[in-house]
């Protein structure tokens, strides 16, 4: 009966006392895998879905481990404690917990079994019935939309967007609490149209009430040389904070509530 | 419909000036108490103690220089000059004799000292040779003992050469009655001495005692009464001339009698802690519950219009700086285990009632106000945290902790309570617990707590274990066998522990030696008449007439010595990856460390290999590596590196899980490691009738005792501090604060009835924003909810700190948490700072 438990699936990092990926303080499980490939991507170790190494500070170091969903519930509920005095739970971030639908569906099924409230962040690129198994027992998607330019999302993700715009409409006629978020990358969609356009696309959703603008950083960059891959953003400067205070004011314009970082 | 006034209040211009006005010149050691001291002694010999005490007190009161400081509401200063001190031969001077060269530079703590002034001490202290109750106390101690406390197992040295201080008085009651309440008191109890009663002779001096000492503290106060009226007069300025004669009318009023308004209450309680502090030097004497106290007196004034909350928080603001005017010299070795001038005078918000109900008021968010206006390290605010304690206190409280300066340190009524019960406090007496100095608490005006009676290092005995007792080639303590013989790990941990129940006996002797010296040769007259129930009993608090009488001497580096067990227990014992004789080598050599940093081998070695090359032979990186260690060989007595073993050996260490990173194995370890000090603690009684029971923090000895402790088996190099508290060690808690709290709460804090202490460092941006304040609330209730005992945060970034260290021209504001309270970093000796900034740091992610 408890099967679902023994569900395996691969993870490549626990963050505990985070308090940026959703309400109150959370434990985020990173899933290993993904179907984009963002170029600002600041974790590009989680992209694939094979176990690799990573060499950093000198040390190598195996990126991705398999463990069953009963494991993972014994990291979870080590900060019960936290989430309860903060309104708090577990994120599944990634990766991308859609690439591993069982396993995320079956920790999401854990939690909520056991009262712990679930969020997830996710791109929502899968089929919609994937997106459904992990609906069951999610109480807030923090959704990712990046760009409301097919062509240029394609370019600079590797993956066209009209799937994605579409799973965002049903899973805001679901009912689960979602959030657009918006990471603000210089040269991809950092214009005040560009945002303007997310952000009407999110009003237009009737029951997204809320849009997180996350400015890009370059702390990722080192895992590049460490995976020794390429970082296609060198160079790239950060996003002065008055304009990310204009990007907000231009969310804000919509009527969506807005935060800059999460 | 809010509950509390929450609002911040602003800080006004005065208290911006009396504070710039402490921090003009380095602090100065002043000789007026001394002079009056010994001269009113010297007219006494021959009469009983006590009275010789009340008598130097009252040649004190009516002889101290008075001084009113320029903007000052609040009046009454121990020495003329800002921050100065006064001396206090009585308890010890061998140091101060010893240390008069050097006072005024040494790293912690410095001291100006006026060659006029420094002749003048020399011919006081001619007097007191044998005299100080730090002479009797060596004479009362065994030879062990003083072996041990010479080769740094422990160290009383805190009481062994100051007062012992500690306390809390019942200022409530003082405020009330004022002092002519106490002499009323005094005088009917003497009435009611039956000379049928063995001891009624005993009772009726020690009376007389308590009313002479309050009667000179009349005096004392009707002293600043004149000097205020006299300075009204020649003063120009209409307004500050009002405030003159203002400060004249309450000084001629408090505290003879009860306070009648909230000024007079605040400068009543500012003479009774300026008093406790010169009748004695011993430190911590805490103002305990001053919300509880102040508030009626706050209130009835409000409602009558007679103040302003601003008005008010002004005159609490001033409270605040003066508490930091008063200073203490302590002798070097003291000032590095309480650097940073610390006072302690801890002062507490929030908590039950007698009855459990939660007496949070608006005084409450006052003190943490003041905190945030003065910016200043004195009082030591703490804040008591129970299920009911109301959310906007925390948040006000979480505010004060943002802005960095350490404060306050939060404490948890749901194990302090019970702890204290389990040591015969009454459920009422326990439910209006205060604390005292960094993380003691007790009962206020109930309790002589004798707490940090003795810093005990958990890791020499581990030493110990290796040397088979010997230290520096003394055998100072028992024969556990040597480890080459120890076949199991039961036999090695049962080494350890026949190692620390000795020297834990030998501590209770040192502590109980300077008790009964206190006793003897300083009972104190004045803070006797505030603590219940030494009249009743008629007996002074040193003498055991307190109602609650214990000693709480505090171990530390409980997180070496687990996690140094544990990697024992499983590289040498589960998988028998080296032997103990190869780690008694590796902990002898510092793990190679000092090798491998050998200026004197790498010279020859580079000299030899650079002749080499001038012959023309090409030397490979292995060659070299031999070269390097036959020089090693050749070196013979310095250190070794054991062919790189020992450095593999540190490897191994390394990789074993460690405290602090809520893994259930080695947090479980780490309970039993405390229950080595905690449970033989008990065991041991006081000469005033009370029992020993153990606190587990450092206050900031763990550096300065870290500095003469070799490398031990958990992979720490010698003489680096040693971990503070029953925080995990430096740097080991790698799996975030919620980790780290989780392990530390596994540790058993009921036992540790006299306080424990656990820091955390968090990165500002963990604070940030409303969600900050909240994550952050929520982790503190986290950490209380699995019964942790306290914890205090410094909020403030390592590259700040690297910056303030390299520049403190512009930190001077610059307060952190040191251990139980805060200090000005720029006071603090450079390997301070080092341990602060290599604390852990922890941020929301």
């Amino acid at each position: 009966m408890n099967d679902y438990l023994n569900t395996k699936g691969r993870i490549f990092d626990v963050q505990k006392f985070s308090v940026h990926d959703g309400p109150g303080v959370r434990t985020i499980i990173f899933l290993k895998g993904c179907f984009l490939r963002c170029r600002w991507c600041c974790n590009p170790e989680s992209q694939r879905h094979e176990i690799e190494t990573m060499t950093m500070n000198g040390k190598e170091k195996i990126v991705g481990r398999d463990v069953t969903v009963a494991e993972v519930m014994e990291i979870i509920e080590q900060d019960r404690i936290y989430y309860r005095r903060s309104g708090g739970g577990v994120t599944l971030s990634g990766g991308e917990c859609l690439a591993q639908p069982d396993f995320a569906a079956a920790i999401l099924r854990a939690c909520h079994d056991r009262g712990i409230n679930t969020a997830i962040e996710s791109t929502g690129f899968a089929s919609f019935d994937k997106i459904e198994k992990l609906l069951e027992n999610l109480d807030l998607y923090l959704m990712d939309i990046k760009h409301t330019d097919s062509q240029k999302h394609k370019e600079y993700t590797t993956q066209p967007n009209e799937l994605i715009l579409e799973n965002a409409r049903k899973i805001a006629k679901s009912g689960v609490g979602l959030i657009i978020r918006v990471p603000v990358i210089p040269g991809f969609n950092c214009s005040k149209e560009e945002i303007a356009s997310i952000a009407n696309f999110a009003k237009s959703l009737e029951t997204v009430r809320e849009l997180h603008l996350l400015p890009y950083h370059r702390l990722g960059e080192p895992k590049y040389e460490g995976l020794g891959r390429e970082y296609a953003m060198k160079g790239v400067g950060s996003i002065p904070a008055e304009h990310m205070d204009l990007l907000k004011k231009t969310v804000e314009d919509t009527g969506l509530k807005c935060q800059i970082g999460g | 419909m809010a509950k509390f006034y929450t609002a911040d209040i602003p800080v006004s211009p005065r208290i911006e000036k009396l504070r710039d006005a402490l921090f003009q010149k380095m602090p100065e050691i002043e000789a007026d108490r001394a002079v009056i001291l010994t001269e009113s002694y010297k007219e006494t010999e021959g009469l009983p103690m006590i009275s010789r005490r009340a008598k130097a007190f009252r040649a004190l009161m009516e002889k101290l220089p008075v001084t009113i400081r320029d903007n000052e509401l609040i009046v009454g200063s121990s020495a003329k000059k800002a921050r100065g001190c006064q001396m206090f031969p009585e308890f010890s001077c061998e140091w101060v004799e010893d240390e008069l060269e050097t006072v005024s530079t040494r790293s912690a703590d410095p001291f100006y000292l006026a060659d006029d002034t420094k002749a003048t001490l020399k011919e006081v202290f001619k007097y007191w040779k044998g005299k100080t109750t730090s002479d009797l106390a060596t004479s009362y101690m065994k030879p062990e003992t003083l072996d041990a406390i010479k080769h740094n197992i422990f160290t009383p040295g805190n009481y062994f050469y100051n007062g012992v201080g500690h306390v809390t008085v019942n200022y409530g009651e003082v405020l009330e009655i004022g002092f002519g309440g106490i002499i009323k008191k005094a005088k009917a109890e003497l009435e009611k001495v039956d000379l049928r009663d063995a001891n009624a002779s005993q009772k009726r001096i020690f009376l007389e005692a308590i009313i002479e000492t309050f009667e000179a503290g009349i005096t004392y106060a009707k002293r600043y009464s004149e000097l205020a009226s006299s300075m009204a007069q020649k003063c120009t300025d209409p307004q500050r001339r009002e405030e003159l004669l203002t400060i004249a009318k309450n000084c001629a009023r408090v505290p003879e009698n009860g306070a009648e308004s909230f000024y007079e209450a605040c400068q009543s309680f500012w003479f009774v802690q300026l008093l406790i502090q010169t009748e004695s030097n011993g430190h911590s004497i805490s103002p305990g519950r001053f919300d509880v106290y102040m508030y009626p007196y706050f209130k009835k004034d409000l409602d009558k219009g007679i103040i302003t909350r601003e008005s008010a928080q002004e005159l609490v603001d001033c409270v605040w700086v003066k508490l930091n005017d008063l200073n203490k010299c302590r002798d070097a070795a003291s000032a590095e285990g309480f650097a940073g001038y610390s006072m302690f005078q801890n002062l507490v918000v929030g908590g039950q009632d007698k009855n459990g109900e939660d007496t949070t008021n608006d005084m409450s968010f006052m003190c943490i106000n003041a905190s945030m206006n003065t910016k200043l390290p004195q009082p030591s605010l703490s804040m008591r945290v129970w299920n009911k304690t109301p959310h906007e206190l925390l948040i006000k409280a979480a505010r004060l902790t943002r802005t960095g300066c350490g404060l306050p340190a939060y404490y948890n009524d749901e194990v302090i309570i019970p702890a204290l019960i389990s040591r015969g406090l009454t459920l009422e007496d326990a439910r209006q617990y205060n604390i005292i100095g960094c993380v003691e608490p007790q009962k206020s005006g109930k309790t002589d707590g004798w707490h940090d009676a003795a810093f005990f290092n958990m890791c020499r005995p581990l030493e110990l274990v290796f040397s088979n007792g010997v230290d520096e080639g003394k055998q100072i303590s028992v024969k556990t066998g040597e480890v080459e013989n120890m076949k199991t790990f039961d036999d090695f941990y049962g080494a350890y522990k026949e190692q620390m129940n000795y020297m834990i006996s030998l501590m209770a002797d040192a502590d109980n030696a300077i008790d009964l010296a206190h006793m003897q040769r300083c009972p104190l007259p004045f803070l006797s008449g505030m603590i219940e129930d030494c009249i009743g009993k008629g007996k002074s608090v040193q003498e055991g007439g307190a109602v609650y009488n214990f000693t709480g001497p505090q171990g530390f580096g409980i997180s070496n010595v687990a996690d140094g067990l544990y990697a024992i227990k499983q590289l040498v014992f589960d998988e028998g990856k080296f032997t103990l004789s190869e780690l008694k080598a590796a902990l002898e050599n510092n793990f190679g460390k000092d090798m491998a940093n050998n200026e004197e081998v790498k010279n020859i070695t580079v000299g030899l290999v650079k002749a080499l090359a001038e012959k023309g032979v090409n030397v490979s990186k292995e060659q070299i590596a031999d070269i390097y260690q036959n020089v090693v060989a050749k070196s013979g007595g310095i250190i070794s590196d054991g062919g790189g073993r020992y450095q593999e050996i540190l490897k191994m260490i390394e990789e074993v899980p460690k405290f602090g990173n809520d893994i259930a194995e080695v947090d479980a370890f780490a309970r039993d490691v405390a229950y080595t000090y905690t449970k033989p603690v008990e065991q041991y009684k006081n000469p005033r009738g009370g029992i020993f029971h153990a606190g587990l923090y450092p206050v900031s000895a763990n550096v300065p005792l870290g500095a003469q402790t070799g490398a031990t088996p958990d992979g720490r190099y010698a003489k680096t501090p040693v971990a503070d508290g029953v925080s995990p060690a430096a740097g080991r808690d790698v799996n975030g604060p919620t980790a780290s709290a989780n392990s530390v709460a596994k540790l058993d804090h009921f036992i540790a009835s006299n306080g424990t202490l656990f820091n955390m460092k968090f990165h500002p941006s963990a604070l940030e924003g409303t969600s900050g304040l909240e994550s952050f609330v929520a982790l503190l209730r986290g950490y209380f909810d699995q019964k942790g005992m306290h914890v205090q945060f410094n909020v403030v970034s390592r590259e700040t700190l690297r910056d303030a260290q390299l520049h403190p021209e512009n930190y001077k504001n610059l307060i952190v948490r040191v251990a139980g309270y805060s200090a000005l970093f720029t006071t603090l000796s450079k390997s301070l700072q080092d341990d602060i900034i290599e604390r852990t740091e922890q941020k929301g992610i």
